[in-house]
């Protein structure tokens, strides 16, 4: 009896550790891409380009103890003899080891050098700076000395009119289509009129219509209403988009609450419009929020539709598009990238991080029904 | 379900069915078009006011949102005014489109209308249907026809969709969008749900994984073109992936460059994973943690093994939540766009379907082909339509 029990705690044991093991190796795999991103957009330029973001952990590398001038009595064209070791000008250049670990290296050309004594070492590389986020945000200047010694000077990216604009752009096209669709979804569940069944099917019928569909016949339209390139284009755009989607959840939610609460009202002479806005309102939040959430996230990562409605317009960028711009034109100033990317993270991660009750509400509401 | 109505309302004659239709539909369209046109109006003036600094710029986008959430607001609240000026017959008659009207009006202008839209653009060469005034279909129809007719070109649109070779590329890519990520996400996401149901640490590990969720397909872009970063072999390799590959003793790769096509489209389909991995995951997790647990025990009791356990008792208990969620993963993967725009812009064979017909509809300026192209997009999503709409014609509710 109790070695059976034995077993079974045994087994659970090892089932224990397969499960959290298998676990743990998912959740790194999945977390280490933004980690590395998060860590080097604190590093600076130089640290970036020249290592990996892993360094910050301690690692062995070769390490400088001691720099001199080369003795004048060395030939650079023959073979050499510094501290202790041989070898030819090309050698030293590269590094030659000596027999207790170091290396030797000649920095420079044959004329000019120092000498290097370098030694393996355990070290971490954790120099670590705000000014990348300085450059982005400010538009800073900042300073790049290429491999020929010159030094440029490279105006940083002004990233703080981007998160406006996104701001600007994400919170009517959070609010507008909601306020819309709560009136919608009010209507169909609770009013009766003609051709409220028909309507309320090309509501169903929307929620997959791919969006590609609308883009370029809409283009034509704000072209001719002289209207491309301004916020409302791309709010009405979101709220266009979004409505079928935003109708449908909140009908759902708004049918379910309780019949009784309505008809007092209305016996107590409330009208429609009273009882929507004053009792309908207030008791949907959580469906509200859910799809708050949602479309927020939505619109502020959208990359699509800003690109077709603001594309020619750049004072009126979102962020998505800066970065994207950035990645196409300077893909290589990873201390940039970096830290616009994680500017542009930074407000749905807050978002996600402070609702994330309310924002799997809303998945669950949209796809697993009843 | 029914909702609130209790006397049925009849027209009296036909001049009172003339002034209900109309006043119907006036009210749908009173409420957006009059926000519509006032805020065009200011719209067009903030576009034009170059802001100079900060302070400035930050001004003018509160008076944007302000102007924008607050005038949609405020021409529900006068429209609704309004209408319970007249009798109360009439404010039940059109009370009712003070509240669907503006949804219905929007979604006609930005969803209904464009479908018919592209269809029609879709029949014509890359300039697009000529602009024949409708008049002249009156006096003159032969003309009218034949002026039409000009850039009419019929299905070929829809034969070059399916011959021209970087379009059957794009199909093939998105069907290996399909097979590997859309695939590929859902069993992470399955495993994931199920690991996480028997956790501890199922909070967090849930919470890790989902978290791409939040993150842009952009951000996305940036931060796997970091971890697929390359670099000379004699340098330090700072993409986490080449370092690893390098020092397994490799030659560093352009993973979605340079290595052999198809497959550097896998590098991009990672990225897919990883971010809808979270989106299953929470579905699965829900379905799963609706398995009645005396189920499960049940079978333990009789000694099912948890594989049989897993492939026999649970998946087929979420057999529903599996399909609904790969529809949405499958739509999701058919318009991929994002990805493949930042990390290659489409260049080595990575292009996909939404890829090709952003290019072909505002670089190449050939919008009779881009409206093909959203056609058969939308072609291919058809049956989860209807299906959609059956499961809603089967709701009582209506």
């Amino acid at each position: 009896m109790s070695s059976k029990t034995q077993s079974i705690t045994r087994k659970r044991l090892v089932s224990d550790i397969i499960v959290n093991g298998v676990l743990l190796l998912i959740v790194l795999v999945w977390t280490i891409p933004t980690l590395g991103l998060l860590v080097s957009s604190f590093r600076t330029r130089f640290d970036i380009q020249t290592s990996g973001w892993w360094w910050i952990l301690p690692h062995r590398e070769w390490v400088t103890v001691e720099e001199m001038q080369p003795d004048d009595n060395l030939d650079p064209d023959g073979i050499m003899e510094i501290s202790g070791v041989s070898g030819t000008f090309e050698e030293f250049r590269e590094g030659v080891s000596t027999p207790d670990g170091t290396k030797v290296t000649w920095v420079g050309n044959k004329r000019l050098a120092t000498i290097q004594i370098q030694e393996r070492k355990w070290v971490m590389r954790t120099d670590f700076t705000m000014e990348n986020y300085g450059q982005v945000l400010a538009g800073k200047a900042y300073e790049i000395q290429s491999s020929d010694g010159s030094i440029k000077t490279v105006q940083g990216d002004n990233f703080t009119g981007s998160f406006l604009n996104s701001l600007t752009i994400a919170v009517p096209a959070t609010v507008i289509p909601i306020l819309i669709a709560a009136f919608a979804a009010y209507g169909f569940a609770w009013m009766s009129f003609p051709g409220r069944k028909p309507l309320f099917t090309m509501v169903v019928a929307l929620m997959v219509v791919p969006l590609q569909i609308a883009l370029v016949p809409i283009l034509k339209d704000y072209v001719r209403l002289d209207l491309n390139g301004t916020f409302l284009a791309v709010w009405l755009a979101h709220t266009g988009f979004g409505l079928p989607l935003a109708t449908y959840l909140l009908f759902n939610y708004i049918k379910g609450l309780p019949r009784d609460i309505l008809e007092s009202a209305f016996i107590d002479g409330a009208s429609h419009f009273t009882i929507f806005t004053r009792l309908i309102l207030p008791l949907s939040i959580p469906a509200l929020a859910s799809f708050a959430i949602f479309q927020f996230l939505w619109v502020w990562n959208d990359y699509l539709i800003a690109l077709v409605f603001i594309g020619a317009k750049p004072d009126v960028q979102v962020l998505t598009m800066r970065i994207a711009e950035m990645v196409g034109s300077r893909g290589s100033d990873w201390h940039l990238l970096t830290a616009g990317a994680f500017i542009s993270m930074l407000l749905p991660l807050i978002v996600f991080f402070s609702l994330q009750r309310f924002f799997v509400r809303g998945l669950l509401a949209g796809s697993v029904k009843g | 379900m029914q909702p609130i109505a209790d006397e049925k309302i009849r027209p009296g004659g036909f001049f009172e069915w003339l002034a209900l239709t109309f006043g119907r539909i006036l009210v749908s369209l009173v409420v957006p078009v009059v926000t519509f046109t006032v805020l065009i109006l200011g719209f067009r003036w903030l576009r034009d006011t170059v802001p100079s600094g900060l302070a400035e710029k930050t001004t003018v986008s509160l008076v944007a949102i302000v102007w924008g959430v607050g005038g949609a607001g405020i021409l529900y609240l006068i429209s609704n005014w309004l209408i319970e000026k007249l009798s109360p017959v009439w404010v039940k008659r059109l009370q009712p489109f003070i509240f669907v009207g503006p949804a219905t009006a929007i979604l006609t202008w930005y969803l209904a209308l464009p479908t018919f839209r592209s269809l029609w653009i879709s029949l014509f060469d890359r300039s697009g249907p000529t602009e024949v005034p409708l008049g002249l279909l009156f006096t003159a129809p032969k003309e009218y026809f034949a002026q039409l007719s000009t850039n009419f070109i019929g299905l070929g649109n829809y034969v070059s969709v399916f011959t021209e070779r970087t379009m059957i590329t794009a199909f093939r890519n998105n069907l290996l969008w399909i097979i590997f990520g859309a695939s590929l996400a859902i069993i992470f996401g399955l495993l994931v749900a199920v690991l996480a149901d028997r956790s501890r640490f199922e909070n967090i590990a849930k919470s890790l994984i989902f978290l791409p969720m939040a993150i842009s397909m952009v951000g996305a872009g940036v931060i796997w073109n970091f971890m697929y970063e390359v670099k000379d072999i004699a340098d330090p390799q700072i993409g986490l992936l080449n370092a690893i590959w390098v020092a397994f003793g490799n030659k560093p790769q352009a993973w979605t460059a340079l290595i052999t096509q198809p497959w550097n489209n896998i590098f991009l389909i990672i990225i897919m994973i990883w971010l809808q991995t979270g989106y299953a995951m929470v579905i699965f997790s829900a379905a799963i943690k609706g398995i009645p647990d005396e189920l499960i025990e049940a079978a333990r009791v009789d000694g099912a093994t948890e594989p049989q356990i897993f492939f026999r008792i649970m998946i087929p208990y979420i057999m529903g939540t599996i399909i609904t969620v790969s529809t949405t993963v499958v739509i999701f993967t058919l318009k991929i766009f994002d990805i493949v725009m930042v990390m290659t812009g489409g260049q080595f064979s990575t292009h996909v379907i939404a890829t090709q017909f952003y290019r072909q509809a505002f670089t190449s300026n050939n919008k009779g082909l881009a409206a093909a192209i959203a056609i058969v997009l939308l072609i291919t999503v058809i049956p989860v339509m209807i299906y959609n709409l059956r499961q809603f014609a089967e709701e009582e509710a209506f």
